[in-house]
């Protein structure tokens, strides 16, 4: 039953890039788009510091361009997957501040119903198929997403997003190998900031130059800088196209940075990055880089900047108000989706019984 | 004796091993340079050198092969995973290959190794960063499994297991480094595997427990003693192979057990040590054993639904009174 759905909306949550929007109204939804997941993340470290959110938190900070450069190309009825650093993809793919942050405290109107966390952000209706935390762990699923695209015969995309780190795991192999054998219409996307935790990538990484190993896969590679949004939509839209129409993946390599420590309990720099490192990088601040462009090509004043970044701040603050307000889970849901079933157990009878 | 973490005392059990053979060596990810995800091996680098504390890339399935190989031809390698989690990758060479080696070579070689790393729920890390492994890698003939849950036995246990000329893995828990206790200093102590220890004693329950779960036992029985309820607490350490007489020897005294468990409930470690009891002390029992453990679901991120389903001191309370038939 191959469903067509070549007229779809491009992706809700950049708004302005969709096609047939001005240029400038495609600057200014970029623009939009990573003030929103900066603001958030700040809050969200600010919720973290406090307690408000537990467990891992991975920020996205200083990679925001290639969230919202890579999702401005896809359909509503193409998927995304990623590994755990995922706030930002969610929020650029369209989950709401609330949704994402009432997660990240916990609550029950959070797009996991406060069971996933942080690393387990879920949204079927924007084919948003998580938040995952085991390294690798995903590549091998979100080749099984094209797999079912090739079988049903529709022409959607999966994205899959993945750290420099994971190319050194088996499953990004055998991932890569199936995908390019079976003719599987999925974008592997290396987000390369060259750290895995505390391990520079010239520690963990024989060749250096990971889009080569496309090679390996008979597959097309490339390298981009992910810090220009312009230049990652660019390559992405050939990379989505690639798949959309001649059913191949595409190996996309984006050099980014990660501006701040692999999770909350890890600092920006110091043992395993010098600060001078970081500093230099963080000149190539993806949001500053959009915004001399736009400042420069008149499509943006300071004063429209500051307007956008005061809606980017108070959303995350809705964010916040909203979560910390939400209930947790009712007891009942500790049962709940275990399997599809209905409730494993009664909370209740457990609690009572003092299992 | 000195009193120290159960980080420290893991760190200063590498050490003195890493001192006493140089055919010792520490891989894993983050191991050397960044002194260990959770800063056990601090400082290792620095005293041993990079060829003894080595960084791997985020590879669990390889570098444990790299140990097996390692120990097929001589060394004595220590595979340090930065959680049990992520050791799933890496199953079909602990299983398929350090587990067995020893018996499809008949006895040609060995496998003198360690896998250890922290195992279990910490707070809020959610399914994937959560779950307690004993019962998986107990199950498996060819391995020794020990579960220390105090800094001395950590110590002693992980030399022990260093030492020990087959495969061992060394479940810590990532609540339990910074948890402090005695340790004996002296470098010769180790602390034999497969002996359980009664790390209380009273004369009304049994209770039969390991890891990080000693302490929620031991705080459920300082509470039951202020009701007048005393128990034994038997920490197995060892849960393969595990010491049943320690088991039979306290429930042939106080009639009645509670077995404790971080790990879920179906085919747990919980359920190996209620056959034992059934089969050594049945005519010694007053009432059915009961089983404390993890609830039968993935871990839940939510603060309220995590409290819910972790095993804590009041549901161990609470079975101790059911099996003694006390009500509240
Ligand atoms: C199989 C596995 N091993 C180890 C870990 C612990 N871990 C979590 S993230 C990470 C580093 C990953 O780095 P990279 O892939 O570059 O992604 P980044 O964090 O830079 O986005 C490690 C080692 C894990 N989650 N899964
Ligand atoms: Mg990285």
């Amino acid at each position: 039953m191959a469903k067509k759905n070549t007229s779809s909306p491009a992706s809700p949550a950049v708004q302005g890039a969709a096609a047939g929007s001005s240029a400038r109204d495609t600057a200014v939804g970029y623009m939009h788009s990573m003030l929103l997941q900066r603001r958030f993340e700040e809050k969200a470290a600010e919720a973290y510091a406090i307690g408000k959110i537990g467990g891992f938190c991975h920020l996205y900070i200083g990679q925001e361009a290639v969230s919202t450069g890579t999702l401005s190309v896809l359909r509503s009825d193409d998927y995304v997957i990623t590994a755990y650093r995922d706030h930002g993809l969610a929020l650029v793919r369209g989950m709401t501040p609330r949704t994402v942050m009432a997660e990240l405290f916990g609550r029950a109107a959070g797009c996991s119903g406060g069971k996933g966390g942080s690393m387990h952000l879920f949204d079927r209706k924007l084919n948003f198929l998580g938040g995952h935390g085991i390294v690798g762990g995903h590549l091998p699923i979100a080749t099984g997403v094209g797999f079912a695209i090739s079988y049903r015969g529709g022409d959607q995309v999966c994205v899959c997003f993945f750290g420099e780190a994971a190319v050194n795991i088996g499953a990004f192999h055998e991932a890569l190998n199936m995908a390019s054998l079976w003719n599987l219409p999925v974008v592997f996307i290396i987000e390369n900031n060259r750290y895995g935790m505390g391990t520079a990538i010239g520690r963990s990484t024989a060749q250096q130059d990971v889009v080569k190993r496309a090679a390996a896969y008979a597959m097309i590679g490339t390298s981009i800088d992910g810090q220009d949004v312009y230049g990652v939509h660019d390559e992405m839209a050939a990379a989505v196209e690639r798949a959309r129409k001649e059913h191949r993946p595409t190996l996309v390599e984006v050099r980014t940075t990660r501006f701040m420590g692999h999770s909350m309990s890890d600092a920006a720099s110091g043992t395993y990055r010098s600060k001078q490192e970081l500093d230099e990088s963080m000149q190539r601040d993806p949001i500053q880089l959009l915004k001399k462009k736009m400042l420069a090509d008149g499509s943006l004043t300071e004063e429209h900047f500051a307007k956008l970044d005061e809606e980017a701040k108070v959303a995350a603050q809705d964010a916040w108000d909203f979560a910390d307000a939400a209930p947790e889970p009712a007891p009942e849901e500790l049962f709940a989706h275990v399997l599809s079933d209905g409730p494993t157990a009664d909370t209740a009878g457990y609690v009572e019984a003092g299992r | 004796m000195t009193v120290m973490t159960y980080r420290d005392a893991l760190n200063q059990a590498l050490r003195e091993e890493l001192k006493r053979d140089d055919s010792v060596f520490l891989m894993g990810e983050e191991v050397a340079e960044y002194d260990g995800a959770y800063k056990v091996s601090r400082g290792l680098l620095d005293e041993f050198g990079p060829k003894r504390i080595v960084d791997t890339p985020i590879t669990e399935l390889g570098f444990a092969g790299v140990g097996v190989g390692a120990a097929m031809v001589g060394l004595r390698p220590i595979i340090e995973f930065m959680t049990w989690n992520f050791a799933l990758l890496a199953l079909d060479q602990v299983v398929n290959a350090a587990a067995k080696m020893s018996y499809m070579s008949n006895g040609q070689f060995p496998m003198p190794m360690v896998f250890r790393g922290p195992n279990g729920a910490a707070l809020q890390l959610g399914a994937q960063h959560s779950q307690a492994w004993e019962s998986w890698l107990a199950h498996i003939p060819g391995l020794k499994v020990v579960t220390p849950g105090t800094p001395a036995d950590a110590k002693g246990l992980l030399k022990a297991a260093i030492r020990d000329n087959n495969p061992v893995i060394v479940l810590e828990g990532e609540m339990l480094y910074n948890t402090k206790g005695e340790v004996d200093e002296n470098p010769d102590l180790i602390v034999p595997i497969g002996k359980a220890e009664l790390k209380r004693e009273g004369d009304h329950c049994t209770i039969v427990t390991f890891g990080k779960m000693v302490l929620v036992a031991l705080q459920a029985a300082d509470q039951l003693a202020k009701q007048g309820v005393n128990v034994d607490v038997v920490d197995l350490r060892t849960v393969r192979p595990m010491d049943v007489d320690a088991i039979a020897n306290s429930v042939a005294k106080t009639n009645r057990a509670v077995v404790v468990e971080e790990g879920w409930e179906v085919c747990g470690i919980g359920a190996q040590v209620v056959d034992y009891i059934q089969r050594e002390c049945f005519d010694d029992l007053d009432a059915p054993v009961v089983r404390v453990h993890q609830a039968d679901v993935p871990m839940p991120y939510a603060k309220n639904l995590e409290k819910l389903a972790k095993p804590d001191a009041a549901k161990v309370i609470a079975a101790v009174k059911r099996v003694m038939y006390l009500g509240d």
